[in-house]
Formats: C-alpha cells, sequence, structure tokens
C-alpha cells in the first residue's frame, strides 16, 4: 500500500485526473468571458458608445486578430460581425452573457460528476484494499486487532478521503484558475487596481493559513482529550467498587473537572481564534470594495478608466475571495485527510502480510493424492521466541488416523493449525502426498485439508450455506443475465476492472462440486444427510424443519404430502382414542386451546398487519367487531381481564418473574392499567377515551380458554365470535387477502410451520403426555409416508443467526464438523473439535467421525486422553516437543509419557 | 371450574392456608391443570421432584417398588394432595403415583411455590410449623418402633 495519500491518488487516478482537466481549462475560457461581457453591455450598449447616432448600427461577433509586427501587422479580417442597432445588441449581448452563465453552469456539474465518481472509484479501490489486507492477515495478527476497530476504519474513518481524492488536484486547478482569471482580468482593465486586489489576495492567502494552523492543533488537542476523557469515564464505571471502597469519589470528581477544565480551555481558545479569523477574513474581503470604489471612482471621475471596467472590476472582485477561501479549505482538509490516510495505513501494515498469490484463485490447483503426511522439524515462535512447537518430526498415511495428546500447554493446538497451514512454522516442512504444503497456495491447503477448531464460527445465513461454506472456493457455472440484468452485471464487471476489485460473480454458483465428488446439487444434498447423522445432528435438523414454515419453493413439493399426512395423523389420533388431544381447527367451532385472537381470525398472519398485538389498532378488526357487535363484549372481557391482572399481580415486587411467564400486562404498563380502571369506574366503559378504549381491547385477543381458565368467554360469547370469523372472512378487503392464510381443513397454510400445519389444530392444555406422543406419532406417520427427507430440507433452510446465536452451541459445533466432512478433504485436522459437546455426544461423535473416515487421514488434538485408544497411530506432546509416537497399546505398555497423561486423567 | 373455585380448594390444605388472599389466587392462576388417563403415571419413584399435584377428579394409587413389583400403599382421591413434601426440598420421589381412573390434577409446580412462598412470611412460618409437627410425628413413631423392638 502506498505510504504517502497523494502516492496512492496518482497511482490510481492520474488518467481519470487528466480526464477532468480539459473541462477546468474550458470552464476558465467561460468565466472570463462572462467577465469581460458585462464591461461590453454597459459601455458600447447602455451608455452607447458604438452608437452615436441614433439609428447607427455596430457589428456584433466581429471578429478581427491583430498580427503582431514580424508578422507584418496587418488585421486578419476572419468575420466582419453582423450589424446590429443599439436595442437589439444589448438583447443579444444578454443572451450571449445568459449562454455563458449556462455553459458554465454544465461544465461546472460535469467536472463535480467526474470528481464524485473518481472520488467513489478511489474510495472502492481503498475499501477494499483494506478488507483485502484483513484477509491476508496472519491469525497471530488477531489477537491484537479489535474487529469494531478494522470495521470502523474500513467504513467511517476512509470515507472522507473519497470525498477529497475527487478534489485532490482538480479542486486547487478549479479554484486557483478562478482567481486567476479574475485576477487577470482585474489588471488587464486596470493594472494599479489589480495590484490592490492581488496584495489583499496574497495578504488573505498568507495570513488566514498561518491563524489557522493553531486551530488545527486546537481541534486535534480536543480530540484527543476527548478521547482520554471517554476513556477516564470508562474507567471510573470499571472501578466504580474500588471508588465506593476506597471514599475517593471526590479525587475522581476532582480528576474529571480537571480535564473538563482542560476541555473547556481549548474551547475557549478555539473560538476566540475562530471569529478573530471570520473577523480578518470578513474585513480583508470588504475593504477592497472600498479601495475600489474610492480609487476606482477618482479614476473615472479623472476619465482614465471607463465605467464599465470599473463595475467589471468590482464584479470579478466579488468572485476573487470565494476561491480564495475554498483554496485555504482545500488546504486545511489536505492535511486533515493525510493524517487520517496515514494512521489507517500504519494499522493495515502488517509486515508478514500473506503474498497475495497465496490465495489467487486457481481453478484446478494440483492436489496431492494418497501417500503420506510428513512433517519435518516443525517449529512455531510466539512474538516473544518461546517455541510452542518444537522440532516435531512425524510421517504417517493418509488413509491412517493420528490422535495428538498432551498436557495444558503441549502445543497440540499450534501443531493442528501448523497442520492445518493456517498458520506459518518457522522452521521446517509440511509434506502430503510428495506436494510441498509449507509454501503452497491456499487453493490446494483449503482443498485438501479441513481444519476443525473450537469454538468454530458460524455465518448467518442458513444452515445448508453454512454446510456448504468450505465448497465456495470459486465461482463455477456462471449466472445467464439478460436485459436490465444484464446491463447491470456489464456495468459491475467495468466498474470493477477499473477499481481493481474482483469481477467474480457473486451470484454465480459457487459450490465446487467436483471438489466434493459429486456430480451436482442432488447428489450433495444425500451427502449432507448422511453427514448429519454422523455428528448426530439430524434429529436436531429434523425438529427445526417442523418448527419452521417452508418456503414458498419448497412448499409446492410439500402441499399434497403434507394434508396427507394432516389426514392420516387425525386417523391415527382417533384409532387409538385420543382423537380428543389435538383440538383440530373447525369453521363451524371455537377452539378452546387456541388465543381468541386464532378464533376470530381463523388463520395465521402474514406480516404484521394481523399479529396479534396489532389486532386492536386493526382498522378492519375493528369494523369486524362493530358491525357484529362484539365491540363492547370485547371491552367488557378486556376489562375484566384488567381488573384480574390487576388484582393478581399489583402485590408483586418489582421484577417478579411472573410477570413474564403469566401476565397479559407488561409490569411497567400495570400502573396505567390501574389508572384505566380508575377512569372506567368513574365514567362507565362507553365513557372512557379511545386510548383507553384501546389499551382494554388489546387484552383479551391473547386468551387462551383451556389454558387461562379466567371463565370470560362463556359459550353464547364463543358463538358469537364464531359468527364474526364468518363475516371477518367474507368481506376481508382485496388489499388485505394476502396477510392472512386461513385456517382450511383441504388446504396448506403457507405461513404456518410445518408441525401447525400437519396438527391443523391445537394438542389440548393439561393433557399429560400429549406433546410427546404425538410428537412421536407425527414422526411415525412422516416415516411412513417417508417424507423425513423433505422436513430435514426444509430444516436446512433454517437461518442461525448471527453467529450461530439462534443454534445450541454444541449444534453449532456438530455443523462445523458437518461442514468438514462434506467437504471429503485428503485431510481431516480436528483442534479439541468436540470439547463443547457433553460427555456421551463426544463419544458418540467421535466413534462416528472416525468410522466415516476409514481409510481417509484424520489429526486429532484430543482434548480427552482416554480417546486415544481409538486412533491407529498416538502422538505425545510435551511443551511443544514430541516425546512418544506409536501405536496406543504399544505405548501404554511402554509405561512412558503417555502412560502418565492416562493415569493423571 | 373457575379460579375462585380452584382458590377454595387449594385453601382447604394447611401448607397453602396461610398464604395472603391475593398470592393464593396467583398460585391457582400460575398452576397448570393436567388429565391424566387411567394407568397413567404421574411420576415415579427416584425422579427429581419439581411440582405438588391436587386430584380434582378421579382417582390414583401410590405405590412403592419393590423387588417382586410395586406394592401399592395408599389410593387419592377427590380434594387430596400428593407430592408437596417433595417439593419443599431436593429429595427426590419416594413413591410412584398412577392414575386409576381418568384423572383431573391441578399441578402447583416447585418455581410457583416458592415464588409465591417467598412473598408470604407467614405461610413461610406455618410451613415450618407443620413440618416440625410431622417431625415429631415420625421420631414418636420411630422411638416407638425402637422401643417396640426392644
Amino acid at each position: 500500500m502506498e505510504r504517502s495519500l497523494f502516492g496512492f491518488i496518482i497511482r490510481y487516478s492520474k488518467r481519470d485526473q487528466w480526464l477532468i482537466v480539459p473541462f477546468v481549462v474550458a470552464s476558465m475560457l467561460f468565466y472570463y468571458l462572462s467577465l469581460d461581457l458585462p464591461k461590453m453591455i454597459i459601455n458600447q450598449a447602455i451608455q452607447g458608445k458604438s452608437f452615436p447616432d441614433p439609428g447607427s448600427t455596430a457589428p456584433f461577433l466581429k471578429v478581427h486578430i491583430a498580427l503582431p509586427a514580424f508578422l507584418g501587422g496587418d488585421v486578419l479580417r476572419l468575420f466582419d460581425g453582423i450589424e446590429l442597432e443599439r436595442l437589439p445588441y444589448l438583447f443579444v449581448l444578454t443572451i450571449v452573457l445568459l449562454g455563458l452563465i449556462v455553459l458554465t453552469g454544465i461544465l461546472k456539474f460535469q467536472i463535480n460528476t467526474m470528481k464524485g465518481w473518481m472520488g467513489e472509484r478511489m474510495l472502492r479501490r481503498l475499501r477494499f484494499v483494506l478488507f483485502d489486507h484483513i484477509l491476508r492477515f496472519p491469525l497471530a495478527r488477531f489477537r491484537r486487532i479489535k474487529a469494531a476497530e478494522m470495521a470502523t476504519m474500513i467504513k467511517d474513518e476512509v470515507e472522507p478521503l473519497g470525498g477529497f481524492i475527487g478534489e485532490a488536484f482538480i479542486q486547487p486547478l478549479y479554484q486557483s484558475g478562478l482567481a486567476l482569471t479574475a485576477l487577470f482580468f482585474i489588471l488587464y482593465q486596470h493594472f494599479a487596481l489589480g495590484m490592490v486586489a492581488l496584495v489583499v489576495v496574497v495578504v488573505q492567502a498568507v495570513i488566514i493559513p498561518v491563524m489557522r494552523r493553531r486551530l488545527l492543533l486546537l481541534a486535534r488537542e480536543r480530540q484527543i482529550g476527548a478521547r482520554l476523557l471517554a476513556g477516564r469515564i470508562a474507567e471510573c464505571v470499571d472501578g466504580i467498587v474500588e471508588i465506593h471502597a476506597n471514599d475517593t469519589s471526590n479525587y475522581e470528581r476532582a480528576e474529571l473537572s480537571s480535564r473538563l477544565g482542560k476541555l473547556f480551555r481549548i474551547r475557549f481558545e478555539f473560538y476566540q481564534r475562530k471569529f478573530m479569523i471570520k473577523f480578518w477574513n470578513n474585513f480583508l474581503s470588504q475593504v477592497t470594495p472600498f479601495l475600489f470604489y474610492s480609487i476606482g471612482g477618482y479614476l473615472v471621475i479623472v476619465g482614465k478608466l471607463d465605467i464599465g471596467a470599473l463595475v467589471a472590476v468590482i464584479a470579478a472582485y466579488k468572485d476573487l475571495p470565494g476561491p480564495v477561501k475554498e483554496l485555504i479549505d482545500w488546504d486545511q482538509q489536505r492535511m486533515d485527510v493525510q493524517i487520517k490516510y496515514n494512521q489507517v495505513v500504519e494499522q493495515f501494515t502488517v509486515d508478514d502480510l500473506v503474498p497475495a498469490e497465496m490465495q489467487a484463485l486457481i481453478e484446478a490447483p494440483e492436489m496431492p493424492t494418497g501417500g503420506s503426511l510428513r512433517a519435518s522439524n516443525l517449529s512455531l515462535a510466539d512474538d516473544s521466541g518461546t517455541k510452542s512447537v518444537d522440532g516435531v518430526s512425524f510421517e504417517t498415511d493418509l488413509s491412517r488416523h493420528v490422535a495428538i495428546i498432551g498436557a495444558q500447554g503441549c502445543g497440540g493446538s499450534d501443531l493442528a493449525q501448523l497442520l492445518a497451514r493456517l498458520v506459518r512454522p518457522a522452521g521446517g516442512t509440511i509434506e502430503m502426498g510428495g506436494v510441498d504444503l509449507t509454501r503452497a497456495p491456499e487453493a490446494v491447503t483449503g482443498r485438501a485439508i479441513a481444519y476443525v477448531g473450537s469454538p468454530s464460527y458460524m455465518f448467518p445465513v442458513s444452515v445448508r450455506d453454512n454446510l456448504l461454506y468450505g465448497l465456495k472456493h470459486r465461482p463455477g457455472k456462471p449466472r445467464d443475465y439478460d436485459g436490465e440484468a444484464l446491463r447491470e452485471r456489464e456495468f459491475h464487471v467495468r466498474e470493477a476492472g477499473r477499481t481493481g476489485t474482483p469481477e467474480s460473480d457473486i451470484n454465480a454458483d459457487w459450490i465446487d462440486y467436483q471438489a466434493a465428488g459429486v456430480s451436482g446439487a442432488g447428489e450433495l444434498e444425500a451427502r449432507i444427510v448422511e453427514v448429519l447423522q454422523i455428528v448426530d445432528l439430524q434429529e436436531t435438523i429434523f425438529e427445526l424443519g417442523l418448527r419452521s414454515a417452508a418456503s414458498s419453493a419448497r412448499s409446492g413439493e410439500l402441499g399434497e404430502n403434507v394434508l396427507r399426512i394432516r389426514r392420516a395423523l387425525h386417523e391415527e389420533l382417533v384409532s387409538l382414542g385420543i382423537g380428543e388431544w389435538v383440538e383440530r381447527f373447525d369453521p363451524a367451532r371455537y377452539n378452546r386451546n387456541a388465543t381468541l385472537a386464532e378464533n376470530l381470525l381463523f388463520g395465521t398472519p402474514v406480516g404484521k398487519k394481523f399479529e396479534i398485538d396489532n389486532l386492536a389498532k386493526n382498522e378492519y378488526v375493528r369494523r369486524v367487531l362493530a358491525e357484529t357487535g362484539l365491540m363492547e363484549d370485547m371491552l367488557k372481557t378486556g376489562h375484566k381481564l384488567a381488573q384480574t391482572m390487576v388484582e393478581l399481580f399489583s402485590g408483586l415486587p418489582p421484577g417478579h418473574e411472573f410477570f413474564e411467564r403469566y401476565s397479559f400486562v407488561r409490569q411497567e404498563d400495570l400502573p396505567q392499567v390501574e389508572e384505566i380502571l380508575g377512569r372506567v369506574l368513574e365514567s362507565g366503559l362507553t365513557g372512557i377515551a379511545e386510548d383507553d378504549r384501546n389499551s382494554l381491547l388489546v387484552l383479551p385477543f391473547k386468551l387462551i380458554q383451556a389454558r387461562h381458565r379466567l371463565g370470560l368467554i362463556d359459550e353464547a360469547f364463543e358463538l358469537r365470535i364464531v359468527e364474526a370469523r364468518r363475516y371477518f372472512s367474507a368481506n376481508l378487503p382485496g388489499d388485505l387477502r394476502e396477510s392472512i392464510e386461513f385456517f382450511d381443513p383441504d388446504r396448506y397454510n403457507r405461513a404456518a410451520s410445518l408441525q401447525d400445519n400437519m396438527l391443523f389444530g391445537r394438542i389440548v392444555a393439561g393433557q399429560a403426555e400429549a406433546v410427546p406422543r404425538i410428537g412421536g406419532l407425527l414422526r411415525k406417520v412422516l416415516d411412513e409416508l417417508g417424507l423425513r427427507p423433505q422436513v430435514v430440507k426444509i430444516g436446512l433452510d433454517y437461518q442461525v443467526g448471527v453467529g450461530g446465536a439462534l443454534l445450541a452451541v454444541a449444534d453449532r459445533q456438530k455443523i462445523a464438523l458437518a461442514r468438514a466432512l462434506v467437504r471429503r478433504p485428503a485431510m481431516l485436522i480436528l483442534d479439541q473439535a468436540v470439547a463443547v459437546l457433553d460427555s456421551a455426544s463426544q463419544l458418540r461423535v467421535t466413534a462416528g467421525i472416525l468410522e466415516y473416515r476409514k481409510g481417509r487421514g484424520v489429526v486429532w488434538f484430543l482434548n480427552r486422553n482416554d480417546l486415544a485408544e481409538r486412533f491407529d497411530q498416538v502422538i505425545v506432546l510435551e511443551r511443544g516437543k514430541l516425546v512418544e509416537s506409536g501405536s496406543f497399546a504399544e505405548l501404554k505398555s511402554a509405561g512412558g509419557a503417555l502412560r502418565k497423561l492416562l493415569s493423571a486423567d | 371450574m373457575s379460579l375462585e373455585e380452584e382458590v377454595e380448594l387449594i385453601r382447604r390444605f394447611p401448607i397453602f392456608s396461610k398464604i395472603q388472599p391475593a398470592m393464593q389466587k396467583l398460585l391457582c392462576f400460575g398452576s397448570e391443570r393436567m388429565t391424566y388417563e387411567p394407568r397413567q403415571v404421574l411420576f415415579r419413584a427416584g425422579d427429581a421432584a419439581d411440582a405438588a399435584y391436587i386430584v380434582i377428579d378421579g382417582t390414583a394409587e401410590i405405590s412403592i417398588p419393590t423387588p417382586t413389583g410395586p406394592y401399592v400403599i395408599n389410593t387419592l382421591g377427590r380434594n387430596e394432595i400428593v407430592g408437596e413434601i417433595a417439593i419443599f426440598g431436593d429429595v427426590p420421589r419416594t413413591a410412584t403415583v398412577t392414575a386409576v381412573t381418568r384423572l383431573e390434577t391441578m399441578r402447583i409446580s416447585k418455581d410457583l411455590f416458592y415464588n409465591v412462598i417467598r412473598e408470604s412470611p407467614d405461610a413461610a412460618l406455618e410451613l415450618i410449623r407443620i413440618l416440625a409437627g410431622r417431625l415429631a410425628n415420625t421420631t414418636a413413631q420411630v422411638s416407638r418402633t425402637i422401643s417396640g423392638t426392644r
């Protein structure tokens, strides 16, 4: 990366910068003309110099060039002009002036647009380069950097650079061009007046930056002071216990007060100087007209200057301070941005950056096949020079399973990372199947080796995409584009090329089927299912599938089957005599195990409109309640419910967990509800304000008759809700039809989860064993119909959340293991990869993986020594040195290091 | 059965009787109504104790496992409570309870009970009194048994 900002700008935007120059030059030309024209208008047309008599004409657009003496001193008559009378002459001139103004504007627009593009392109390049550096940092570097800092640097700190880069050369060129043109014009009109203007400008250009220099310093001091202040406050918060325990609060107060005092002083000086500069700036620019009027006026009176020239000079001068100020600002911005650039570059400059060739996109690298894994004299040293891996040499066949074990600090993790080539060895080599891996590109190591550490990271995409992440080495089958999309894609490729960012299409099929050894997506899906079984995840994914609503693409193939299951399950339940354990949705009956909202809507909300919390405010729902005469009853029910809640919960201390578990009202809202009840007491249910009515109306929608047992809904009320349900669906306006999926015994409900679709009802509350038993039956029916894989497919679509947060820790780790297994790498390297699982799962998953990898290489740094027995070869490490290597039985009977480790367990 | 009736029901049991009325109501509101089919098991000897059950309707039998099979030591009927001692401490269930007929119960979980007791010092005192009474009872029984065997 270029050390200096201007180096970076010149290197990557020289061409673009030059392209703008002609526009700048042209706009100077027009600018000069627009300064000159008013003089002509005043002198020739208004004052009538060219029109001595009424009726006389003057040539317009006369182009006569006086040739210099050495060419003969003749006048070259290119165009004699059009003869015009005085008034038309005036109008033509003013129209030309207007034209010039428009042209200048258009040029300015063009220059600004080009500057903007250039700045954005450079910003894009810079951001990409920085990100590329992150990808190429050696792993050890990440112990010392904060992710948030990196992100803010790339996102925020670099942002002003883009704006500046656009202006880096063009701004000084353009503004100084303007200033010089104006100055030249004034000088040309009258030398003395020009000198006055020049002196004032020079004073402005010299004094103001000098005065500003102190301002810059102050601003920087202030920034540092503020940053320290923030740090100090955080320290006090962290150390609050010490402050109380040692009675040092007044010391801290004094400390902070002195900091605030310093900040105040800086600010104080800052403002004083800032306004002083403003004063001088204004004074200098306004004192010049005074000189112009006095001196220029005198010159006009004594006849040494014509009035048109004076007006033009004053007009030109008015344009002069602007560019000068812009230039001064530019200079200040330059210093500011240069510092920012240097700071960022410093953060991203690493001596041992991985060379770009190591990560080059290689279509089909030469891969090791068969043979052996050989480590010779491998060493790894940390920053202080301590060797965490020290001269380790061993050789093993790529078909064998090797366990690495050792006590705390044995360096097993480091060795595993070395073998996976995640860190570069300080010394020694790794060879695999005859290929030297020590210097092989990541295209080789990342395909031949799979590594799973602990804990592993999940990307916030679906389970499936996480499992296939290990196969996304390069874009495979390109996406076909046409029409608008094609143009968009071409634009992207063009711009990517111009900014040195990759043109690879993110929308292509990145999955490397060949590397996984499968022919296509179908086979890969089968592989995934197979691997899920190995890592003990199948049931989890299946459950996720049951709980998810299938995406529309999948529901198509499932819809019909779900209806079959719905019927089969119902028949099964009835035949077992437990038919009433699921209260089915019956269009003609109130479902006591569902909420009142579900009973009224008789469907699943799609989107937010009919969500349970929004129902009371929903206009259509209110209309339905009003038209069916339910409104008053709902209000009464809400009122009773509010009374009950207040009665039950108002005695509880704040923060009691019962609120969360049982209450219909949030604790912080309870006093408000009490107030509403008070108002109802005063003016009755009909007399209270609309807002209060809404607050009461919200409550009953969540009532589940069978669960809450408050006796608030009697049979008559139930019947009326069923009636309202009919009214609701019959009169639903067209634009709301997409906001709800009705319960229909003969239709698949796209908005509901798979399980809800299959049950088509609610499991009754309080029936012992109902949930597990019905769950079991559901599985049985699914298996009988052979539909389990479909459910697993839907489960694989489940979005895992940020860092996999929506999954249990153990499940995340299992997915990471599955991700490594799906690829079928030549060598699988595991670094305490099952440590987060519970003891029983550790055994199960370890056995499963070793069985699955039979005949293919595994190197596993174990978190449990007793598991080593299952491996072909055991390597024992002690403080980074290999102390023993051989079969488990041999080493155990030899009574060396392994024996010691086992007996220490 | 409405909330009011449930409150009436639990008030009959000494361990709940001293809880303030508002809390009694909350206890009922927070409890679950569980229905068991004949032969379904409420809990087994050795299970961790997580709830007490009040029988609302139906009958159940209490048995202890023996090498020769379960030995029925008692039957439960309407308005009787079972499993309440186990939820005071972390002791496992000492007996198995099985529904004989269709059984309707009110299930009061340990969490719920603890949370309610925590808010009622009187109820806690009453509990201590009951437990002390039972302890004295048991001690008397044991000493009678010992003197009987002598």
